[in-house]
């Protein structure tokens, strides 16, 4: 997964709120907890964040409310100043950017959806759309031409001169979906997109957004208070709580090794079976002789629960998507995954 | 409070802001018994306390006048104005001057209107609109309906502008809000007299001194809305309009003043009444107008005529506050796919067809131009026969009620009102400040009053606190009642609360024309108009009041064996009142209003002192008494909004 280097890369990112907040880090030593930030008068929506994002892949923030996630991915697009540390997309330090750069970064690398839309109340859906465009200067006719071909892309043709509040929420959001894509955006940041939705019509945007992924292959900073958003979802998950990531690591590996009690919480209901790969629990193959028809790396242990159940061999081989053999996957592990360790 | 408590951890706290109160409030009824053995000093302010104020501000208008030179720009600004007046002038009533292409005939006027109105909300408000015209038109009122909304014409979007221009800057830096709200705080509750002064002294009498005054009187409310809607725009739509790369100037032209439209237009509908308000009372200086009109036949007590008149102003009041706020409300739609041109734009084009249609039809049928006087209608001698009918009818009750309130209960409190030494006034307030507020507001009251007792108007201000004390006791008998009576049911507050909401929208002035009517020109009448105008926010806000308490809490009442009556005293009152006394506190500030503008039919408070320096052009008085009534209001504001906000705290209100 890892490209040489990242698109984004965080390094010790501190936010605090307070009266001096960057005096206050100063005199910070060791790692204060975040009561005792707390004590001091200030609160810690992000505390000393490191994180790499690379080329093409979907991070997933996971948080509950208050954890400080959508201040950390505030800190990413500079729409909040960081109090400590180092934010650099594609190599460039952007808390040492200039406006004009800034401005310059947003109109041609990034896109951001929001949790509440945040469309313009007076403009139709096309002018919505357009709007990154027409911030840029792009003439009429170009502004149009693009927008009307995201708008299709996001399957909201013929709405193009509804205002937004002659839509439905998904379809308020597709629209605000629409607008973050005008520009071809590299980075793609999405805050909490579909928490206002219904759960039927979240399902729904889920599927559509995995559909334009696999299309545009962006990188992809996704921020959920919702663990199952998260794990459908993402190529890797950073758990935060109080400011701080707890754990960031592939959904796997996440729900087969959890870093702390906290995540362990959150893994205790899942079922592990939907979320690990036959990949992930592939071991070198030293040693064994393998036999008989292999599995795909990509396949889920709940997919291949029948074949678990009734097959015989101890271990079975699992091959990637191009049929080259990657290793074995012990038939008890797995299912220990698909049944739970138990007697 | 509670730090305090937490001081004295075990002892019972003895000295709470509620004894303080008492105690000074003792001090008070002493300083007020003693009155005959207390020294000169502490009955009346005392020679050597009082300052000139007037003075003063006149020394530094001087300055500012001749010296700095600003006569020069003030000038170079009215005469700007006065060009675009005329300009609006020759077109809506034929002055002749450039570009001399008017008058516009009425009946194309009065067709926009129609199509103004039915694009906004539909046939009613067409109908409310386009009639309004005719009215004018047809009752040969059209050249003073005209002189005034030519003033309107060109003052509204000069204070809609500067409000804006004000409201985007004191959003922008905090130090300029700081130091604006203050002022926009005494601006609003200086009345409208004290407006004019100044403006005579700069510009002079007429109809560009006129429109000055309103431009300068309907500015405050656009700076609020203007500042309330920059700072309600959702947090995310700007952060989206910052990621899609907008610059500074592109995110206040394009997101934050769009986004903030209904409140930038509430704010046009407000300068739009304020500057209908000012515009009629601007006759005062010379404006020309249904103002002007209404003052002459006021005067001459011709009943009939200036109910006509009270009729034009209170329909073009009701049809320019409905069409703002249908403007305001109004939300964008689509059309479908593939309307032609006509269909989208059909109010457009209508309106041009109609308009054109009068404008040829003008030509051959001269009615259809202009209505002469001679040509106009008339109802001024009917409503005159009923007027006088009515009158002599209930004239036995008038007479009496004259009778008893001048001699029993106006009389009486007046003199009761000067009778206290001024040192017992101001003991009295501290201990009200003290009780509502603590140390803060008793300095409060005492700073504000204090100025009045050292400017040397204390017993005209007593007489103006004594009329309004009055006025507003009897508007909230009558007031409360009603209120309770109206939020009985939703239908019966929908209708009460539509009605306060019209009386509301009339200019002040136009509750003078029924008490002259009934009691002539005295203090009665004052008083009258003054209850009739204080009673409408006490009825509205008494509605709200009641009908915002939670419906769980009536139901929880009701499984509780309340009985109606039972209900209302313990559940719903207390609930409503801190909503009430924001109707108390408008109720205030409209009387201060009102009593000021009455003073022109006879009374001896500061109104009649603030008229007497209008007609002599003394700014310094006109400032120092204005300033004295924007005291007294502030200061009631002051204790009805600490006190609202302690009890909304104490019922988890807010």
């Amino acid at each position: 997964m890892t490209a040489a280097s990242p698109v984004i890369s965080c390094k010790n990112v501190w936010k605090l709120f307070g009266a001096q907040p960057e005096q206050y880090l100063k005199s910070l030593t060791g790692n204060p907890g975040f009561d005792e930030i707390r004590q001091a008068g200030y609160i810690a929506a992000v505390r000393d964040v490191s994180l790499d994002i690379a080329k093409g892949e979907m991070l997933v923030i996971m948080g509950l409310s208050g954890s400080g996630k959508s201040t950390f991915v505030r800190c990413l697009s500079r729409l909040i100043d960081i109090t400590g540390g180092e934010v650099q997309v594609e190599g460039q330090n952007i808390g040492a950017m200039s406006e004009k750069e800034l401005i310059d970064l947003r109109r041609n690398k990034m896109g951001m959806v929001f949790q509440s839309f945040g469309l313009l109340p007076h403009r139709t859906v096309l002018d919505n759309v357009a709007f990154p465009l027409e911030m840029r200067g792009q003439d009429r006719h170009e502004r149009r031409a693009r927008a009307l071909e995201v708008i299709e892309l996001v399957g909201l043709s013929g709405r193009e001169d509804y205002f937004p509040r002659e839509l439905s929420g998904g379809q308020q959001q597709r629209v605000g979906i629409a607008r973050s894509l005008a520009i071809e955006p590299d980075i793609w940041f999405l805050d909490e997109p579909f928490s206002a939705l219904d759960p039927l019509i979240r399902r729904e945007m889920q599927d559509e957004f995995l559909r334009l992924q696999e299309m545009l292959g962006k990188t992809i900073v996704f921020i959920t208070h919702d663990f199952d958003e998260a794990l459908r979802l993402a190529d890797r998950i950073a758990i935060m709580k109080d400011g701080v990531v707890e754990q960031c690591a592939t959904p796997d590996q996440i729900v087969l090794n959890p870093a702390t009690e906290y995540v362990a919480k959150f893994t205790e209901e899942i079922e592990k079976s939907r979320v690990v790969h036959a990949g992930v629990l592939a071991r070198e193959v030293n040693g064994y002789s393998l036999t008989g028809a292999p599995v795909g790396e990509r396949q889920t242990i709940s997919e291949l629960a029948r074949l678990l159940v009734n097959d015989s061999r101890d271990f079975l081989p699992v091959a990637n998507n191009a049929g080259t053999l990657v290793g074995a996957m012990s038939r008890q592990e797995a299912l220990n995954v698909l049944l739970g360790e138990g007697s | 409070m509670t730090d305090l408590t937490m001081v004295h951890t075990g002892k019972p706290q003895i000295w709470t802001r509620a004894r303080i109160g008492w105690a000074i409030f003792t001090a008070a009824c002493l300083l007020a018994v003693g009155n005959s053995v207390l020294p000169d000093g502490l009955v009346r302010p005392p020679e050597w306390l009082i300052l000139p104020f007037a003075d003063w501000i006149n020394a530094i208008f001087i300055f500012v006048r001749d010296d700095l030179g600003l006569l020069y720009l003030t000038r170079a600004f009215a005469d700007g104005v006065e060009w675009l007046l005329d300009v609006t002038a020759n077109l809506l009533y034929g002055k002749n001057r450039w570009p001399r292409i008017g008058p516009i005939p009425w009946t194309v006027i009065a067709s926009i209107g129609f199509v103004i109105g039915y694009a906004l909300q539909g046939w009613r408000l067409s109908l409310l609109t386009g009639g309004t015209f005719v009215w004018i038109a047809v009752m040969g009122q059209w050249k003073w309906a005209m002189e005034t909304l030519s003033v309107i014409v060109v003052a509204a979007p000069f204070s809609i502008l500067f409000g804006l221009v004000m409201g985007i800057l004191a959003w922008r830096s905090k130090t300029f809000e700081k130091i604006l709200n203050p002022i926009l705080n005494i601006a609003q509750s200086l009345p409208h007299f004290a407006y004019m002064i100044p403006v005579v002294v700069f510009i002079g009498v007429g109809p560009k001194a006129g429109a000055i005054v309103t431009i300068i009187f309907s500015v405050p409310p656009m700076i609020r809305m203007s500042l309330l809607g920059l700072r309600k725009v959702p947090h995310e739509v700007i952060e989206s309009g910052h990621m899609c790369g907008s610059t500074r100037w592109q995110l206040l032209r394009h997101v934050r003043i769009p986004t903030a439209r209904t409140e930038i237009l509430v704010g046009v509908n407000q300068v739009i009444m304020q500057c209908l308000a000012m515009v009629v009372l601007a006759s005062f200086i010379g404006m020309p107008g249904l103002g002007q009109k209404l003052l002459q036949l006021l005067q001459a007590l011709k009943i009939g005529r200036s109910v006509e008149i009270g009729i034009t102003i209170v329909l073009l009041a009701v049809m320019l506050d409905r069409c703002t706020k249908a403007w305001a409300t109004k939300q964008p739609e689509h059309f479908e796919k593939g309307t032609s041109f006509a269909v989208r734009n059909k109010f457009l084009l209508l309106g041009i067809g109609l308009s054109l249609a009068c404008l040829v039809l003008a030509q051959f049928i001269p009615l259809m131009d202009q209505i002469g006087r001679r040509d106009a209608f008339t109802i001024s001698k009917p409503i005159d026969a009923v007027a006088d009918w009515f009158i002599v009818l209930i004239d036995p009750v008038t007479q009496w009620l004259r009778w008893f309130l001048i001699t029993w209960v106006l009389i009486p409190i007046r003199d009761a009102f000067l009778w206290m030494p001024y040192a017992a006034v101001l003991a009295l307030l501290a201990a009200a400040g003290w009780a509502i507020g603590g140390l803060r507001s008793a300095l409060v009251c005492l700073t504000f009053f204090g100025l009045i007792a050292i400017s040397g108007w204390w017993d005209r201000a007593m007489i103006t606190v004594y009329t309004v004390v009055v006025a507003v006791c009897i508007a909230a008998a009558m007031g409360f009642p009603l209120g309770i009576w109206g939020s009985f049911n939703e239908k019966r507050a929908s209708i009460a609360l539509l009605i306060c909401d019209t009386l509301q929208t009339f200019p002040s002035f136009i509750y003078l024309i029924p008490v002259v009517m009934l009691f002539g020109v005295n203090d009665v009448a004052v008083v009258g108009a003054v209850v009739l105008f204080a009673a409408v926010p006490l009825v509205r806000y008494t509605i709200e009041g009641l009908r915002q308490v939670p419906e769980t809490l009536i139901e929880a009442a009701d499984m509780s064996g309340a009985t109606r009556m039972q209900t209302l005293w313990k559940v719903r009152l207390p609930m409503a009142l801190p909503t009430i006394m924001v109707g108390v506190n408008q109720s205030v500030m409209f009387s201060l209003f009102m009593v000021i503008i009455a003073a022109f039919i006879g009374t001896q408070d500061l109104g009649q002192e603030m008229q007497r320096a209008l007609s002599s052009t003394d700014v310094g008085k006109g400032l120092v008494l204005g300033l004295a009534v924007a005291f007294m209001g502030l200061m009631v504001d002051h204790l009805v909004t600490t006190w609202a906000r302690a009890k909304k705290e104490a019922l988890g209100l807010e």
